[in-house]
């Protein structure tokens, strides 16, 4: 603020003032939503279910992605070249979290990571759970391996995977 | 490359506030007209208006460029609004650079609004909705999730510790006690306090964190003919750059930005700025948790990889120090109204390099600054390079 000006609009409204609701009104927007899983993400939902993780290779700069697309935005080329990775990878980062997102208070942390997926390229993960482990034990470089849910409770999602956990 | 020189004007801003009675148009008309006061102007001098502000969401109006045009006084005028997430700020201030360099227009009205508090019960509700919806939205992430994964990455590639980065925090905090509109200036906290502040998502914790804010900013911005018969003092857009990252976000190791090292060449070398870390006198990096000053002035060259926190533990990016970062005070000390907490710094670039920023003015009649912001999901880079 410069200091040629002396006074600086804006009102600054306590806790208070603001529920009386005399100086706002509230309202629900009811909105919802059907994404399509679209064609590669479509293709990995499925492997998932089959209890697979699927990547894809890019002719041109030789990277294998996960998860996977139809474009390398690298080289902008189709892909098309499919297979199958491991289930299993390493702790790329993480975080302990001790909040929802509405800034409610948690007793145990979720554990969110990025996991580099065994037979992708190297540092190419995806953002899931870390499970079975004792948060402060949780360290990056960390190997670890996903637990699916039994075959008949598999919907075609992420969360097929329920986490992953410490490999042994 | 034909591109004709524009100049910042005049600028205004409102209170950074946790929440305003005003509307979002209310803020938005307070900013422009103390803009365009400051430098006696009045909205027939202006010939486009440029308007930033973050997701629609956050208002529940989804049309919020065109519900904000009133208040940013762009009735019956070219008017664009644009917005790459937290990043937009200083990406408006582009856009009313590139509307006036162009030769299109003479003058530019950049106006950036955020009213965050309307999104109840918070606004990270609004947030959730960046992650992809097929492959991330299931594991039911918060925006703290991606802030806490990047700081974590980048501790450990460096070997930092939490103490080394709540640095940023105090100082930032300390220098917003010398701004008449800060929402969390204080002139008292140690790193002690950071350190002890309520654990969000480890590494993050409360004191790490910018606040949910109100408030508005405006820039304007002319061409040179004009800007030499308005004021005697103008500052020069020097350079401007930005960048965009993929949204792969987790093939990528988030230890460094490379999208915003892009914007900065950008900006560098449209400024014929060969050795920034002696040619750049203020930092204005994007601040709005404390470990992100430190990755965007490595991103930014004005520091070695993982040697940012040794910079600020040797005082050098204090008001005083070699190279000030922050004198503001920050979207950490000021507070975060995303849009607008971006173009005030612009704005505070602005009032440094008249030598009007009062208590905070950085010493040694500094000639050139830099403002950066960053935004998406951890993508875009955006730089604005002044010079007087």
């Amino acid at each position: 603020m410069s200091i040629n000006i002396k006074k600086f609009p804006g009102t600054p409204l306590s806790k208070e003032e603001f529920e009386k609701k005399v100086l706002s009104i509230y309202q629900v927007p009811k909105l919802e939503y059907a994404w399509d899983a679209g064609v590669a993400i479509g293709r990995y939902l499925a492997e998932l279910k089959k209890g697979h993780i699927i990547g894809i290779r890019c002719p041109e700069c030789r990277r294998i992605m996960v998860p996977p697309r139809v474009v390398c935005e690298w080289c902008f080329r189709p892909l098309n070249d499919w297979g199958y990775l491991e289930d299993t990878g390493t702790v790329n980062t993480f975080s302990l979290c001790y909040v929802t997102w509405d800034m409610r208070r948690v007793k145990e942390p979720e554990i969110p990571a990025v996991i580099e997926i065994d037979g992708a390229s190297p540092g190419h993960g995806i953002m899931h759970r870390l499970g079975e482990i004792d948060p402060q034990e949780v360290k990056i470089g960390m190997r670890v391996k996903a637990v699916w849910k039994p075959e008949e409770e598999r919907a075609g999602a992420i969360t097929d995977i329920k986490y992953f956990k410490p490999l042994e | 490359m034909g591109m004709r020189k524009v100049a910042v004007v005049g600028a205004g801003m409102t209170k950074f506030v946790r929440r305003a009675q005003e509307t979002g148009q209310e803020l938005a008309y307070l900013a422009s007209k103390m803009a365009l006061d400051s430098c006696e102007l009045t909205l027939e001098d202006i010939d486009s208006v440029a308007l930033g502000t973050g997701p629609d969401a956050f208002d529940g109006v989804h049309m919020k460029g065109e519900y904000l045009s009133d208040g940013a006084g762009a009735w019956g005028k070219p008017y664009m609004r644009s917005y790459v997430g937290g990043g937009t700020g200083v990406f408006a201030a582009i856009q009313g650079w590139y509307h006036v360099a162009s030769g299109l227009f003479d003058t530019c009205l950049v106006v950036c609004e955020e009213k965050m508090s309307t999104c109840q019960p918070h606004p990270q509700g609004a947030f959730m909705t960046i992650f992809d919806h097929t492959t991330e939205r299931p594991l039911r992430p918060n925006l703290l999730w991606i802030f806490a994964l990047e700081m974590n990455r980048y501790m450990h590639r460096h070997g930092l510790e939490k103490k080394d980065i709540a640095l940023v925090s105090v100082k930032n905090k300390r220098n917003a006690a010398d701004h008449p509109c800060a929402l969390l200036g204080d002139p008292n906290i140690t790193v002690e306090d950071v350190l002890a502040s309520e654990v969000l998502a480890w590494p993050v914790q409360r004191l790490d964190v910018s606040p949910v804010t109100d408030g508005a900013v405006a820039i304007v911005l002319a061409s040179e003919n004009i800007a030499k018969r308005i004021t005697d003092k103008p500052v020069w857009i020097r350079g401007v750059g930005w960048s965009l990252d993929t949204a792969y976000w987790t093939n990528r190791d988030l230890y460094y930005p490379k999208y915003v090292e892009y914007a900065a060449r950008m900006a560098y070398d449209m400024a014929g700025i060969t050795e920034p870390r002696k040619e750049i006198h203020i930092v204005e990096p994007y601040d709005p948790f404390d470990y992100k000053e430190l990755h965007h002035l490595e991103g930014l060259l004005l520091a070695d990889k993982g040697e940012a926190p040794r910079l600020t533990a040797d005082g050098v990016t204090q008001r005083d120090g070699d190279m000030p970062v922050c004198p503001s005070g920050g979207l950490l000390g000021v507070g975060n109204p995303i849009a607008a907490a971006g173009l005030m710094k612009v704005a505070e670039l602005f009032w440094q390099l008249r030598g009007e920023a009062g208590k905070r003015q950085v010493p040694g009649k500094p000639r050139t600054g830099l403002a950066q912001a960053w935004g998406d999901l951890m993508q875009v880079g955006t730089v604005v390079i002044l010079g007087i």
